[in-house]
């Protein structure tokens, strides 16, 4: 196993087996095996209509599996409901920047604090000194601690990208699944999110889709090329590169 | 200030807003309106109940309810019951084939009172059924429909099923319920003459109390980080789902509060016009009341109460000096609101009314415009006004 630190880890956090998606007979995912490792950041490349963003859906409940398990550290997330599997310790990141517009900076991070998540839960949630300082503490990491009180509409696109990590980040969770994070990035925007992302991955596993090379180049501890809804190789990032089978996929036709 | 009551009053534009609206419907309607007048506001009072329940459910929520009528009519419903058996006792029923039930149940046949009907000899049952008969209710539509996601027109389309269904069974079930006519003839509350200039009066007062509550409780749910998860929902709703939270519950939640509040506006409709008809259950009455909501903006509870007596202002008006042309009124009204003022009077108000007053205030000088941002955030304070990087 291509583990970043060169150890065998004891057991991914996420093992997808056999998972297999049919939309009126098409595949949009065939037989698809993924492992993630614990503290890897794992990243999923492919042409487009590979089905990498349905592989992300169906982790997160979005889409229902019509084969197939996913194991989360032990917890079948095929048969859960979105918000358990979020409960659980997943968090996803959507292709396009998905915040709360016309809420500050604070309020759409203190949204996704897990606490006052049922209805009278929220209905009676106090926004305590430990909460301020959770919303304080993480809009520094994603570089907004300047921003707390700015509508968030008003970011810029980059910006708003970070803020929905951070928003995931806020649930504190295992798994952190993101969609395209450097889509429509300026290049200083791309290098500070790689190293946001190399910052947060300390103790939590990663999942990217990403068409970057270069930025998958900086971030990745393993490369999954997807092609047709199947695993077409998998390895460091070197050698996904050179595989002919990829460089058939992506340059051959 | 107390945060609590800060939350209950919505800061210092709220608590004005609202001493203006009390000091309307307790102070200057009672002395400047006859009786006959007070007890008609009193009856459009009862609709702005509605119309505050779908500010929660329609502006905040996003649910929209055509079919409010139903929860309005049950409220209604369980309260004419009462009053009437209390209307129906032996002495004064003798001259039926079974004294001591409801008239029309005599006229039908009818000779032991339903097991329905046996619970609203208390009168504390028939406050608890006032809301609790609407919340079940609301609460098997909500499951039903949010749970398996159904939302937006089709959600409107099955309450607009639901309020005609329950008016066909309401007229079919005549021995029950008294048909098309309703539940007429209502006399006392506890041998108290409800009928009399000075219990009006009374309930008059009783009603606006009430209605000032349900704004303080849907007021503090929006305050809450729930009223702000709604938002986020209305515009968000796969981020907030995907944030840890059972969507479904939240709207189920908010959909009960607006039958809630339509429960109690019917019920003291009961009260105060003296009986319940299937005509106040239907779809029509049912787009009227969002109608009110949507006249008197459906983000602004104090707005829903405004457009309530002002529709209804137009409707006394208009339907007594054209009554055939009230309807298309009606329509081309919604359709104006909808169309160029989607926030209603609320909405004018707030773009409009604000500038002219400060205008008035300060002497004229050259008017700063705020940027749209702080116009749409309120009152929050703007240490940064530069333009984003």
């Amino acid at each position: 196993m291509n583990s970043p630190a060169g150890f065998q880890a004891a057991k991914p956090v996420l093992a997808i087996e056999g998972l297999t998606v049919s939309f009126d007979g098409f595949k949009a995912v065939n037989d698809l095996n993924l492992y993630v490792d614990r503290n890897e950041v794992h990243v999923v490349i492919g042409p487009n209509g590979a089905g990498k963003t349905t592989v992300l859906d169906l982790i997160c409940g979005k889409t229902r599996a019509t084969a197939g398990s996913i194991d989360f550290d032990g917890r079948e997330l095929t048969k859960m409901r979105e918000y358990d599997i979020v409960r659980a310790g997943v968090g996803r990141k959507f292709q396009n920047p998905s915040i709360y517009e016309n809420l500050t900076v604070f309020e759409n991070l203190e949204m996704s604090y897990p606490a006052g998540r049922k209805v009278f839960g929220a209905l009676f949630f106090k926004r305590t000194q430990e909460v301020i300082e959770r919303v304080e503490q993480v809009a520094q990491e994603i570089m907004l601690g300047d921003h707390l009180h700015r509508q968030a509409e008003l970011l810029s696109h980059g910006q708003k990208q970070w803020l929905e990590i951070g928003m995931l980040l806020m649930q504190d969770p295992q798994l952190l699944m993101l969609d395209e994070p450097v889509a429509g990035m300026s290049v200083s925007e791309r290098v500070a999110t790689a190293d946001l992302l190399n910052r947060i991955s300390q103790g939590r596993s990663v999942l990217v889709i990403e068409h970057d090379m270069e930025f998958v180049k900086s971030i990745a501890h393993r490369v999954t090329v997807l092609h047709q809804g199947k695993v077409l190789a998998e390895g460091s990032m070197e050698a996904v590169q050179s595989n002919p089978k990829v460089i058939e996929v992506y340059l051959g036709h | 200030m107390n945060p609590t009551l800060d939350k209950l009053l919505g800061g210092k534009q709220g608590a004005i807003g609202l001493a203006l609206l009390a000091a309307l419907i307790l102070v200057v309607f009672p002395l400047a309106l006859d009786a006959f007048r007070l007890n008609m506001v009193g009856k459009y009072l009862t609709y702005a109940f509605v119309a505050v329940g779908l500010v929660l459910c329609w502006g905040y929520g996003g649910i929209l309810s055509l079919g409010q009528g139903i929860f309005f009519g049950l409220g209604g419903y369980c309260m004419a019951m009462f009053l009437k058996l209390e209307a129906s006792d032996p002495e004064r029923t003798k001259i039926q084939s079974t004294p001591g039930i409801p008239d029309f149940m005599d006229w039908n046949q009818i000779t032991e009172l339903p097991l329905l009907w046996e619970p609203f000899h208390s009168l504390s049952f028939t406050l608890i059924a006032v809301v609790v008969v609407p919340v079940l209710l609301a609460l098997v539509i909500g499951i039903a429909m949010f749970k398996r996601r159904v939302g937006d027109v089709y959600f409107s389309i099955v309450t607009q099923a639901i309020a005609l269904i329950l008016t066909v069974l309401i007229i079919g079930q005549q021995g029950l319920t008294g048909g098309v006519n309703g539940i007429t003839d209502l006399r006392t509350l506890k041998g108290w003459d409800i009928r009399s200039d000075e219990a009006k009066l009374i309930l008059y007062f009783v009603s606006a109390a009430l209605l000032i509550g349900c704004i303080l409780i849907a007021r503090f749910i929006i305050a809450s980080k729930l009223g702000r998860l709604l938002l986020a929902m209305r515009d968000k709703e796969e981020r907030v789902r995907f944030s840890g939270y059972d969507v479904a519950s939240f709207k189920i939640f908010v959909f009960c509060v607006g039958a809630a509040f339509a429960g109690i506006g019917g019920a003291m409709f009961t009260l105060q016009v003296g009986f319940m008809s299937p005509s106040f259950v239907g779809i029509v009455p049912s787009i009227e009341m969002v109608i009110f909501a949507a006249v008197g903006g459906r983000l602004s509870l104090l707005g829903a109460v405004y457009g309530a007596l002002l529709v209804n202002f137009g409707k006394t008006y208009f339907s007594e000096s054209f009554p055939e042309l009230w309807l298309y009124l009606m329509g081309g009204l919604f359709i104006v609101v909808v169309m160029y003022f989607p926030n209603g009077l609320a909405g004018l108000w707030d773009s409009h009314g604000k500038r002219c007053l400060a205008r008035l205030r300060r002497k004229p000088q050259v008017l700063v415009t705020p940027p749209p941002a702080v116009i749409a955030t309120g009152k929050r304070p703007t240490p940064e006004l530069e333009t984003t990087p």
